[in-house]
């Protein structure tokens, strides 16, 4: 028989509901009662990666919405991936408590800004958050851009200005880092790696 | 890894050492645990702490933190001195047939060319001899003094067991054990595999230990091999993958090089890079460095990247030297730096010394922080009672906080520890309003060019002329993105033997970087990506697992760099004639045709194994360096030198030379040297761990893990604890001479005081996942304790080998 994941749910559940329901005295036909549906039967399937280590376990986001336009998935479980040949289904207890990690309380939310001297976070919006920064990053780049060195050499470089990238951003989001960062004159660009 | 993860069950061997896989890398490690059940393998573990993977090993030996050369110099003492080496590989495969410069010397640990005063090394005798034609010199006996094999062999010979024992503290039968377990992988049909993770990397003389390893498994033949390999079980998901991007101070993607500021001329800059081979025959792939440079200029400037300006070389900023963390934060600390963004990363917590970090981002005008979670770093300025005393009103620096999806919320690309890209999905909306990390950045960028086009600024060509052809200028798709990194042709690419025939077509991605041009006429991001989004899709999303050799290579499984290949340098699987050392587990083999087999021979497809071309192509000799030429920073051969906190006055390998004691070649920043604490004062050795229930300093801030390990600890020997006083569960401050932290003390057996140099040395096992932010109970950030010193080659932290002492609260 070939059954897909989700099949292979669907039958447990109704196999579950049917024997309950025969034990309880009720023919099957007149049954009254019925337990639950299992609530992953109904959920999306998505295949992922844990974002922990580096053996990059395969995993499977279970979510409620069948990302329709208009529908708002939520994420309601996480579990391993038993195709993916490293893991082959298991996760450790770090992978094993991913979804707290999607549903943090310290997750950030939205755009905000800790003024100089302040005690608080005040909340910004997208565009005032990204035009303030870039109007502080040009100020500096054309106030401290180094054409040429001393010696008169080329060297095109922005030296007040530094960023460390991150470890967890996709091989696509690393790949445009460098590409904007590097094309400012960046030298101060470095990342997890070197620790 | 050179090999990859599923490989590790095909070991006969698994040694792990400075890492602790059954802790660290919980997943992968079935993989040991496979080669023990199905193999018969063997585990042999060195650590200083009885860890996890020790407690299900075969054989366990103690070694006092940063003293892994010590222990690896005397296992290659012992293989040489019992013969004990795969004769065959190591003449052929490697230089140790190779005539090394005259003005070569080694004098009381400290190799020809030193000036102390710079702390580096002039390397011009760290060389071969060279023959007229441009061949290196080779004395196929190997019994030339001068050869690479006997100079090697006189090095180590100073690591005899006894030697090894009083510095390392491992009592001598259990190194001598542990040598005769890897002198049997010497056989040609053995093989062992390492596994090392931060253990290794986090000294002062980290890269060497890595190094030192890599001969070894050169000396049995283990490079190439199913189950061999050098393999470094690497830290986040994607941090190869971002390693890889070479988001590295002076690199371009795919391991290339940025010039440095003397290197004016395009021409000479590429030929530098471009090196011809030492020996007759031999590939030297990095001669095609300029196909991939050039590509990578046309990939960001599009039009702007012509023949006639240099495709822009002038564009690309010029170094006068490197700018990594460690730099970084000490130019900041000394007011040098204005503006600096942390994406996904949280330096107050994961870079040495805190209260310097702190200090320093204190002296910045705007801070930037990126990341789905709170971080430390972004309340640096928030007082946090003794965990983080700081006085808000007086830290005058801006702190913006942009919040990122994590990587249930967006779709790309990761890169596991096994060099396998892997494509992802999305399962929702990033929450709340938060955008990707390339969203973020994209967007940034999109103002800049606003601003930059609307009023000018300094130097703004790059700028306005990098190549954004994105569908949504804000929001470039992974997709867009991971084509651009493939590579795509520019024209229509003709066959160069037959310019009728059109290999590829303009506009068409091209199949891998052997098709990319140093003409201008191809495009590519990144070439060691080439191959995974190819004319046929998406070559990362696929899923089949088949596995028809049964060696664990699915080959159809994601996509792994470079062209799909699993295990690197796998040519020298097979022996001259091209025939695998070990028939049961080919990884490829010559059929009198063509290479073939398991995997995408790592070499010249239809090369005759007759013709001598050596297995390691990007070398210009052909073959493995088991002397490193100018490579390393402290030397073509590795030696023993203390931590920079060691409980020993002097370095027993050089007692009477105190430019030896430490890595002559290490930096040291004005001021840190004076923070670094002795023995009298912090007589401990401290080491930092991870535990299976945290990641790093994200699962603080994560319920579950938080209430599976909800209270800092550190982890001391009941032989300790007796001197001290200390009971289980009591509070202890442990101090550095750069700051303390609290916690509650953990006894146990895993830790035991060792017998070295005559003195009995105990060591301090600190985990360090907590914080002042999170949810779990707030604690100290253990780099408060840490020194401020990095290896002398890759600047990487020296946290696993410093001095404490221990006291009850």
């Amino acid at each position: 028989m070939n059954m897909n994941r989700r099949q292979f749910f669907k039958v447990c559940s109704a196999g579950l509901g049917g024997s309950s329901i025969a034990l309880m005295g009720f023919s099957p036909t007149a049954a009254l009662a019925e337990v639950r549906t299992f609530k992953l039967a109904r959920a999306t399937e998505t295949r992922n990666t844990c974002p922990y280590c580096s053996v990059a376990c395969g995993v499977i986001l279970y979510s409620m919405g069948d990302k329709a336009k208009n529908a708002k998935s939520r994420i309601i479980h996480i579990e391993g991936d038993p195709d993916n040949p490293v893991n082959r289904g298991s996760l450790c207890p770090k992978g094993a408590g991913l979804l707290d990690m999607v549903h943090s309380p310290k997750r950030l939310m939205h755009p905000e800004v800790r003024e100089a001297g302040s005690t608080e976070w005040k909340r910004l919006s997208w565009d005032d958050a990204l035009t303030r920064i870039a109007k502080l990053m040009k100020e500096d780049r054309d106030a401290n851009f180094i054409a040429k060195n001393t010696a008169g050499d080329t060297v095109n470089r922005w030296m007040t200005m530094g960023l460390l990238a991150s470890s967890a951003s996709n091989n696509e989001g690393g790949y445009l880092t460098h590409k904007v960062f590097r094309n400012l004159g960046i030298l101060s660009l470095d990342t997890q790696a070197r620790i | 890894m050179t090999n990859h993860w599923v490989d590790i069950k095909n070991a006969d061997l698994v040694i792990i050492m400075g890492g602790n896989a059954a802790e660290a890398h919980v997943c992968g490690f079935k993989w040991v645990v496979e080669a023990k059940e199905k193999r018969g393998a063997k585990l042999v573990v060195v650590d200083p702490r009885f860890n996890r993977s020790a407690a299900v090993s075969d054989y366990y030996a103690p070694i006092r933190s940063g003293t892994d050369i010590a222990f690896l110099g005397g296992v290659i003492n012992f293989l040489v001195t019992n013969d004990k080496i795969h004769h065959d590989y190591v003449k052929n495969y490697t230089d140790s047939t190779f005539l090394v410069h005259e003005g070569f010397s080694f004098e009381d640990g400290i190799f020809s060319g030193y000036n102390a005063e710079k702390r580096s090394y002039d390397k011009s005798t760290w060389n071969y001899q060279l023959g007229a034609d441009g061949y290196v010199l080779t004395d196929p006996t190997m019994e030339s003094p001068n050869c690479v094999f006997q100079q090697m062999k006189k090095h180590y010979s100073r690591y005899t067991p006894d030697v090894v024992s009083n510095i390392t503290g491992t009592p001598k039968d259990r190194f001598l054990h542990i040598c005769e377990m890897i002198a049997a992988t010497a056989a040609a049909n053995k093989t062992m595999t390492i596994l090392y993770a931060l253990g290794w990397t986090q000294h002062s003389v980290g890269s060497q230990n890595i190094r030192t390893m890599a001969m070894i498994q050169l000396l049995l033949g283990n490079m190439g091999m199913a189950g061999g390999g050098i393999n470094a079980l690497r830290g986040h998901s994607n941090v190869q993958g971002i390693t890889d991007m070479c988001l590295l101070t002076t690199n371009l993607p795919g391991y290339m090089t940025l010039p440095n500021e003397k290197e004016q001329d395009f021409t000479a800059y590429l030929a530098k890079r471009s090196p011809k081979p030492l020996r007759p025959n031999q590939m030297s792939y990095w001669q095609n460095y300029p196909k991939f440079h050039v590509s990578l200029m046309k990939a960001w400037y599009g039009k702007a990247a012509t023949k006639e300006n240099n495709f822009c070389f002038d564009w690309l900023p010029k170094f006068d030297k490197g700018y990594d963390v460690l730099h970084m934060f000490e130019r900041m600390h000394n007011g040098q730096m204005n503006g600096f963004i942390a994406q996904g990363f949280n330096p107050l917590a994961a870079v040495p010394n805190t209260k310097k970090v702190a200090d320093a981002l204190a002296q910045l005008k705007f801070l930037v922080v990126i990341d789905p979670l709170a971080t430390d770093t972004s309340e640096f300025w928030r007082p946090a009672g003794e965990f983080n005393e700081v006085d808000p009103a007086k830290v005058q620096t801006t702190v913006f906080r942009l919040p990122a999806a994590c990587f249930a919320e967006e779709e790309g690309s990761y890169t596991n520890s096994g060099r396998v890209l892997q494509w992802h999905w999305k399962s929702a909306d990033p929450i709340g309003e938060s955008k990707s990390d390339g969203d973020i950045v994209a967007s940034l960028f999109v103002k800049l060019r606003e601003l930059y086009a609307k009023d000018g600024g300094a130097f703004p060509e790059p700028i306005l002329n990098l190549n954004w052809a994105y569908k949504h200028a804000d929001e470039p798709s992974p997709e867009e993105l991971a084509k651009e990194f493939n590579g795509k042709a520019l024209v229509d690419l003709v066959d160069p033997k037959d310019p009728t025939k059109v290999l590829v077509k303009a506009g068409e991605q091209v199949p891998s970087f052997a098709f990319l041009r140093d003409d201008g006429s191809t495009s590519c991001g990144n070439w060691l990506y080439s191959g995974s989004w190819t004319q046929a899709g998406n070559m990362m999303a696929r899923r089949d697992t088949s596995d028809p050799s049964g060696l664990g290579q699915t080959l159809n499984w994601g996509f792994a760099w470079p062209v799909n290949r699993r295990i690197l340098y796998n040519r020298a699987s097979a022996d001259l004639a091209g025939k695998p050392w070990d028939k049961s587990r080919t990884v490829i083999a010559w059929d009198g045709q063509k290479w073939g087999g398991n995997d995408v021979p790592d070499f010249k497809g239809n090369e005759p194994p007759e013709n001598g071309m050596g297995p390691f192509i990007m070398n210009p000799e052909g073959v493995a360096r088991l002397f490193a030429l100018g490579r390393m920073a402290e030397g073509p051969f590795s030696e023993h030198y203390e931590p920079f906190e060691s409980p020993l006055e002097v370095n027993p390998m050089h007692p009477n030379n105190p430019l030896a004691r430490t890595n002559p070649a290490a930096r040291v920043f004005k001021g840190d040297m004076e923070q670094f604490g002795t023995a009298k004062d912090f007589p401990y050795v401290a080491t930092t761990y991870r535990l299976a229930e945290h990641y790093h300093f994200w699962t603080k801030n994560v319920p579950l893990n938080a209430i599976v390990q909800p209270e800092q600890f550190v982890e001391i020997g009941e032989e300790l604890a007796k001197e001290k006083g200390i009971v289980a569960g009591d509070k202890v401050v442990v101090r550095s001479n750069r700051g303390k932290i609290k916690a509650v003390a953990v006894v146990t057996k895993r830790i035991r005081g060792l017998d070295v140099a005559g003195k009995k040395v105990h060591t301090i096992g600190i985990p360090l996942h907590w914080g002042f932010v999170g949810v779990a109970k707030p604690g100290y950030l253990t780099n408060k304790l840490t020194p401020y010193v990095g290896d002398a080659n890759v600047q990487t932290p020296e946290f696993k080998a410093f001095l404490v002492n221990i006291e009850k609260a």
